[in-house]
């Protein structure tokens, strides 16, 4: 079953600005699938599309098998959306605006008090329940809408950029949270620009850019198009020069640091050897960036015409 | 919407969506009393302290009765008709402007849900405050209402009828200056001009028949028949013009939600 089934999904904005071309994209229900792209590159209107909030020019979409446009009130019933940007009454309580959220999809009264208490207490606002909704901290703002999208126990939950300005500490309880209800079955779609946050929660992932995708794989396989990694090395002590080793690219970062780029077909232990071998001594190791962050750089910059062909990408992460 | 008829839970769902846009409208309001209830209360009582008390005496009767007791329908039906006006624009608005109005719209809850909850608060705060005004005009004027159901009837769908043009300039506005021009440059004078403080019958032949192409006059003065009896026009016609006026304005209200005009992209 395809929780989301985009098909030729187009949506040309009033004067004329093209937001999607020939969208196709399909989401296995179940699934945890991220939605990549720089800003402006069409994520948000496919959202909005899905969600009701944008009327699409033309092609199909279809939630859990139900066209949007032709049977909203079976599409919306099994859609949960955490939207980019705040958008509930700054007025009402938290428990007001999960209570009304709660009506808003037909639940009465009674089972929704006991939802509200199981995800308000799940994400941690069950204490700030009777709090004004403006007084509430940035993270909290974010957690509210995540309990608000859940109240009616949907079976596809979309999030739209729901770590922007959360701390860490939040931003990883949030991670948590998210992998246990789509291990108990809800799917997920979550577009992000922390790619990090993609690489360790999603199977799979779409990216997107000028309203087309260009990539639709899942993680494992994009980053095996990764041909080089380039990693930070801690030296013990301070280098005197930097050694030359064949084959391996090292240049200085400071004086107890190296970088080098290993190509997917060299060996660590054999670099660790080869620098044993000159008395450096590693101490630790990093990747340079995020693997994924730099595969979808790269990707970004290739002309346009080249972006759906399946090659081998060359970069230096 | 195919599908939506069959479906069981459509029905329940309707209900209770309907029930928490009602509420939720009609807790606003009284929550914030200090701005929606008080205001018009301290209006109106300026104005029977002024143009009953004080100025009233000097002009003498009016249509057969006491000059307070001319205007005291009037001026009930002024703060009926600006009070569900301003609750339904400035409810609708502000969820617009500040987007929660994206909370209903994606949920299931149908346009016509949507509409009847936001009339539902519209409705429920235009006849509390006349409720309001009524009681504060007993402590000036010994009042008798003559055709109580023409009253009320008069009364919920004048209510009706303005709370509708409040949800639509609430759709097509798109700053708060636009709320704010259709209750000071159109409402305003044409309920002052409405025969609220006279009787057209005292306007000279040319704005006496400028005077009836002005839809407020058939409101206000099928409220006074409700009161006192009297009334300038014919109360079958005041009836039927507010029923045109609604049925349009609801035709007009489920078009531009279905087309998502100012809500959707």
């Amino acid at each position: 079953m395809k929780a989301l089934s985009l098909k030729r999904l187009n949506k040309v904005y009033a004067g004329g600005v093209v937001a999607l071309r020939d969208v196709d994209l399909e989401v296995d229900e179940g699934e945890f699938f991220g939605l990549l792209g720089p800003n402006g590159a069409g994520k948000s209107t496919i959202i909005g599309i899905v969600s009701s909030l944008v009327r699409k020019t033309c092609g199909s979409a279809e939630v859990f098998g139900h066209p949007v446009d032709r049977e909203p009130w079976e599409a919306k019933s099994v859609l949960g959306l955490v939207p980019q940007e705040f958008n509930f009454n700054g007025f009402e309580t938290v428990n007001q605006i999960i209570l009304n959220q709660a009506g808003f999809y037909g639940i009465n009264r009674r089972t929704a008090h006991e939802r509200a208490e199981r995800y308000l207490s799940e994400l941690g606002l069950w204490s700030r329940r009777n709090s004004v909704s403006r007084t509430l901290s940035g993270g909290m703002k974010r957690r509210l809408m995540i309990a608000r999208a859940l109240i009616h126990q949907p079976r596809l939950l979309i999030l739209d950029e729901p770590s922007a300005g959360v701390d860490i500490e939040v931003r990883r309880s949030m991670w948590t949270f998210l992998r246990r209800i789509n291990t108990e079955g809800t799917t997920i779609i979550l577009s992000t620009h922390y790619l990090e946050e993609a690489e360790s929660l999603c199977r799979n992932i779409a990216i997107i850019d000028r309203g087309q995708i260009i990539e639709n794989t899942d993680v494992r396989s994009l980053l095996r198009q990764l041909t080089a990694q380039s990693f930070l090395l801690d030296i013990q002590g301070d280098l005197a020069e930097v050694p030359v080793i064949e084959d391996f690219h090292l240049m200085p970062v400071d004086d107890s640091c190296l970088e080098v780029e290993v190509r997917s077909d060299q060996s660590l232990n054999e670099l660790f050897a080869r620098l044993a071998e000159r008395n450096v001594q590693v101490v630790s190791m990093k990747n340079k960036s995020n693997r994924l962050e730099e595969l979808f750089v790269r990707m970004l910059e290739r002309p346009a015409e080249e972006r759906r062909k399946p090659e081998q990408i060359e970069t230096t992460t | 919407m195919r599908g939506n008829a069959v479906h069981p839970g459509y029905a329940r769902q309707t209900l209770i969506a309907l029930r928490t846009i009602a509420w939720k409208e009609t807790h606003r309001y009284l929550r914030i009393w200090l701005q929606t209830l008080l205001p018009p209360a301290i209006t109106m009582t300026l104005y029977f302290v002024i143009f009953g008390n004080l100025i009233g005496p000097r002009i003498g009767p009016m249509a057969g009765h006491s000059y307070m007791e001319f205007i005291v329908p009037g001026i009930i039906m002024m703060s009926v008709i600006t009070n569900s006006y301003m609750n339904v624009v400035s409810s609708f608005f502000g969820a617009k402007f500040q987007r929660h109005i994206e909370e209903i719209l994606v949920s299931p809850t149908p346009n016509y849900t949507i509409l009847i909850g936001y009339l539902a608060g519209g409705v429920g705060r235009g006849l509390l405050t006349g409720l309001i005004v009524t009681f504060i005009s007993m402590l000036f004027t010994d009042i008798q209402i003559q055709h109580p159901a023409i009253t009320i009837s008069v009364a919920f769908l004048t209510a009706l009828l303005f709370s509708l043009g409040g949800f639509l300039n609430g759709i097509f506005a798109r700053k708060f200056d636009d709320i704010a021009i259709v209750p000071t440059f159109i409402l305003t004078p044409l309920t002052y001009l409405g025969g609220v403080f006279y009787s057209i019958d005292l306007l000279p032949g040319v704005w006496r028949e400028f005077s009836l192409v002005n839809p407020i006059l058939y409101m206000v003065n099928a409220f006074r028949y409700g009161f006192l009896g009297e009334s300038d026009i014919p109360i079958q016609t005041a009836y039927a013009i507010i029923v045109i006026f609604i049925v349009f304005s609801v035709c007009l209200s489920l078009y531009l939600l279905r087309r998502g005009v100012g809500l959707r992209t």
